[in-house]
């Protein structure tokens, strides 16, 4: 929606992002959705790998994995604060 | 009369501890065909009423065409259980619902069964059992699988939908104009193609969203079986007409 958007792979460590956008396409764009990857859902950046990829985030109560190549496709932006 | 239940739910909600329950040692597993996916089924007697259960593979979603999930939307949609359950985590109701409301969109003889009641409260999360069931339209009810509870409550209403004296009006999930608009213009013709044995509405969802492989399963099952167990949905008309 809005232009200061930013992607989940940018997002600092610890913060909550509210999802704006899912630009992830196809059967992997399905399960995302599935997991709460939906727009209007806040995530948390739980942690980074030591090697910088992939990253931890909580949805719905659930941890979940993802590599930047699909976290770079989800977009959202920090609530609570100026996280970033 | 023996009614056929299918249990639906996430991974991890307690569906196969319910599941033993139920059956006991009268259970058998195997493969579904052609897949390697785990097949359990059973058949117990309840309060006279004698039931064979199938265990479907836990999964959070039935639409991303994953064997499990293959498995468990084919059997909803071509075996069409009497009623399917659908096992829910309390602690996690919002991802857990998303699975509900798929089933719902496929049959509306669904009971849904709120497990983990305990573990819930225990994190101080109170949930509204009367408000799911306006809200769903469908049986609600609370049960621990591990403390074997809320089993006959869930029962009652099992035998309810199954004998088909209640038929549940689960709550009908709105789209988006456009999608709208399409849904009734594909309707008529899966109607033609397909007659009401399956869900028009949610074949013509799937249709939308391109579901190559539901596509295939819809083949698969005409070939297989030109009007046999099926079929029985399609003579009562005849027998309408024959009543004239």
């Amino acid at each position: 929606m809005s232009a200061m958007d930013n992607a989940l792979s940018e997002a600092a460590i610890g913060s909550q992002i509210l999802l704006s956008r899912i630009e992830v396409q196809g059967v992997l764009r399905r399960r995302l959705l599935d997991l709460g990857f939906v727009p209007g859902n806040v995530v948390e950046v739980v942690q980074r790998s030591p090697l910088g990829d992939p990253t931890a985030f909580r949805v719905n109560n659930t941890m979940i994995a993802l590599r930047k190549e699909e976290s770079s496709l989800i977009f959202g932006e920090p609530v609570g604060g100026d996280a970033r | 009369m023996t009614y056929t239940l299918a249990l639906a739910g996430n991974p991890n909600t307690g569906k196969s501890t319910l599941f033993n329950t139920l059956t006991g040692m009268r259970q058998h597993t195997g493969n579904w065909a052609g897949k390697t996916v785990v097949r359990a089924e059973g058949e117990f007697t309840r309060s006279g009423t004698s039931y064979r259960i199938i265990d479907l593979p836990g999964t959070y979603s039935l639409y991303s065409n994953s064997a499990d999930e293959e498995v468990a939307r084919d059997y909803i949609i071509f075996e069409q259980p009497d009623v399917t359950i659908v096992v829910i985590d309390a602690t996690s109701l919002e991802r857990n619902l998303n699975l509900a409301l798929q089933v719902l969109e496929m049959t509306n003889r669904v009971v849904v069964c709120v497990n983990l009641m305990d573990e819930a409260k225990k994190l101080g999360i109170r949930i509204d059992l009367d408000k799911m069931k306006k809200r769903l339209g469908v049986p609600v009810v609370a049960i621990s699988a591990r403390n074997k509870t809320g089993i006959d409550a869930l029962f009652t209403q099992v035998e309810l939908v199954a004998s088909g004296a209640l038929v549940p009006q689960p709550v009908k999930i709105p789209y988006n104009e456009d999608i709208e608009r399409k849904i009734e213009e594909l309707e008529p013709y899966i109607l033609e193609t397909l007659g009401t044995r399956y869900p028009t509405r949610w074949i013509a969802l799937r249709l939308l969203d391109g579901d190559e492989s539901l596509l295939q399963s819809l083949k698969a099952n005409m070939d297989a079986l030109p009007g046999t167990s099926q079929s029985s949905k399609e003579v009562i008309p005849h027998g309408h007409t024959v009543c004239h």
